[in-house]
């Protein structure tokens, strides 16, 4: 998927980026009876089987089955409305909070299910470091926003956390622009570097998920395109989820790709494979740019 | 010609809005040229540094340190106790329960009516409590009526200011491992300033209050030595004054209330200060 050449993000170029697709891939889609349940992936870190969730009356997300691999960066695309954002708030268990909200199937992480009793939601989410659309960074000092996690899940001494806070801000990138001033309120940084912070900040409780909701639709192209570096980067040591709506960013990045509609998994696979040969017409269109 | 008239609309509102600033701008300045006039000439060290002294009312010695320590003593307990019980209560309001909970909807309605609740109401029916307990007037009595009459301001004040808390941050918290109980320390550096902006609210409203204090707290030429005794208070102090009919003495009302307004500028300055502090980090 590399191999595909940069090109002009407007819609109008997406219709002629894609327009071999039609003619590659039609023949295909009929045979196929796979349905895009799971990646094909043996040994995945993350397994969702039969989930449907309701808010209310309202079914949002209907039988999804999925398999998340692990150190790759999969990206969820889908219309606006389609339930990308509600999934990944399923994976963290966010989605509690919400009013009459009520699930259905089970999540399985490293072989536990997040969604048994007997399994504590704050070791659910300390495994899944959150990115959210807009970078929230804590109403703290820089160093305090790294070391926040770390001091709430028991670190107390301070030689250690001085080590992880630089160890983090350095794996994002952010050490040099603020080493020398760590104790500033989080909030005089950039946008961009805002968003770094939040990355830093949850790779400091040692999660093994990052998800990203939107990471980078509120930045800057140079800031996002550092974010973007950034996965790459970290994609060796966690598994990455990345809910996008720019197919662009997807292009670039992705390794597995799960596309949704209207609360269903249509297709999930290698990058390459639907980029190149979506096996629905649903992918195909929305690939083309027929509908967002 | 319309966009004429937009102008004319726009002088005249100009003039309406600098005519209604000038207006509460001129009766605060009278208010307080009114008090320096009368009170200061009166205002001396003895004033703030001894109690009365027998026929203190009739023109005697002595100053008003029983109501200034009594007030500051009600301030601060009360103060204190009010916000150890709200912002556990602003807390859960906003972090524990749902944005549409009927519990909030009808606790929120709730503090509204109690913050329109005269502090003569809450005197008395502390009153009868202390009746029925065989309880004296006493600084006890007085902190916990005070508290009752700022629990809803403290309340109200700083759920306006919760109520804004971004969700994201919330979640941005939460997606650490952090319990609902472990969100409070980011919670509360959010809300500084509203906290800041209760306290103030509350301590003017404490430090002014007669009503409440009057049953409760009772008057004393004497400095309370424990929570058991009575307490004078600066505003009673100020009406036991004017209403001598010895001009010097309602001139030394004037100095009291000079005095309160002093204390509550202090507090106020101290209070803004403090806060800054904490609200530096506010995003």
């Amino acid at each position: 998927m590399k191999s595909f050449p940069y090109r002009n993000p407007t819609r109008a170029s997406w219709a002629e980026d894609f327009s071999f697709l039609n003619k590659s891939s039609k023949d295909k889609s009929d045979n196929d009876i796979n349905n895009g349940e799971g990646l094909g992936i043996k040994g995945s870190y993350l397994k969702v089987s039969d989930l449907n969730l309701y808010i209310n009356k309202t079914h949002i997300l209907k039988n999804v089955n999925l398999e998340i691999p692990d150190k790759k960066i999969t990206c969820i695309i889908g219309p606006s409305g389609c339930g990308k954002s509600t999934l990944l708030k399923t994976f963290n268990r966010l989605i509690d909070d919400t009013e009459g909200v009520r699930y259905e199937g089970s999540i399985l992480v490293d072989g536990t299910d997040i969604f048994d009793k007997h399994t504590e939601i704050t070791e659910i989410r300390k495994k899944m470091g959150l990115l959210s659309q807009r970078p929230c960074p804590l109403p703290m000092s820089i160093y305090d926003n790294i070391a926040f996690g770390c001091k709430m899940h028991g670190e107390r001494k301070r030689k250690k956390l001085n080590q992880i806070v630089e160890e983090q801000l350095k794996s994002v990138g952010l050490w040099e622009e603020v080493k020398n001033r760590l104790n500033t309120p989080a909030s005089k940084l950039s946008i961009g570097q805002q968003q770094r912070l939040c990355l830093a900040r949850g790779l400091a409780v040692e999660p093994e998920f990052i998800l990203a909701d939107e990471a980078t639709s509120a930045l800057d192209p140079i800031s996002s395109k550092h974010i973007e570096e950034l996965f790459v980067e970290l994609k060796q040591n966690y598994a990455i989820i990345l809910v996008t709506h720019t197919l662009r960013q997807a292009l670039r990045i992705a390794d597995y790709v799960v596309f949704m509609y209207l609360g269903e998994v249509v297709e999930a696979g290698p990058a390459d494979e639907i980029f190149n040969n979506p096996k629905q017409e649903l992918t195909q269109k929305y690939l083309e740019g027929a509908f967002s | 010609m319309k966009l004429k008239f937009k102008f004319i609309e726009e002088k005249i509102a100009k003039v309406l809005m600098i005519g209604s600033s000038i207006a509460v701008f001129a009766f605060v300045l009278n208010i307080i040229y009114t008090i320096f006039r009368r009170g200061l000439p009166a205002l001396n060290w003895d004033m703030i540094s001894k109690i009365p002294a027998a026929g203190y009312y009739n023109g005697g010695g002595g100053g008003i340190l029983n109501a200034i320590v009594g007030s500051l003593y009600i301030v601060l307990g009360s103060t204190f106790l009010g916000l150890l019980i709200s912002i556990p209560v602003v807390f859960y309001l906003n972090v524990y329960l749902k944005k549409d909970s009927k519990l909030a909807y009808i606790a929120r309605l709730a503090f509204d009516i109690l913050f329109g609740i005269p502090s003569i109401v809450y005197g008395a029916f502390a009153f009868t409590i202390m009746i029925y307990l065989g309880m004296h007037t006493s600084l006890g009595g007085g902190i916990l009526v005070i508290t009752l009459l700022i629990i809803p301001i403290f309340i109200r004040s700083m759920d306006e200011v919760a109520l804004q808390l971004p969700k994201d941050l919330l979640d941005a918290t939460y997606a650490l491992g952090a319990t609902k109980l472990e969100t409070i320390k980011v919670v509360l550096r959010q809300i500084a300033p509203g906290i800041a902006t209760a306290t103030l609210l509350s301590v003017g409203r404490a430090i002014g209050d007669a009503a409440g204090v009057m049953f409760t707290a009772g008057f004393t030429d004497s400095i309370p030595t424990s929570l058991g005794q009575p307490a004078a208070t600066l505003p009673l102090s100020v009406f036991f004054q004017l209403s001598s009919p010895n001009a010097d003495v309602q001139d030394r009302a004037y100095s009291a209330a000079l005095i309160l307004i002093f204390i509550v500028l202090i507090i106020s300055i101290a209070g803004r200060l403090i806060t800054n502090r904490f609200s530096k980090h506010k995003i």
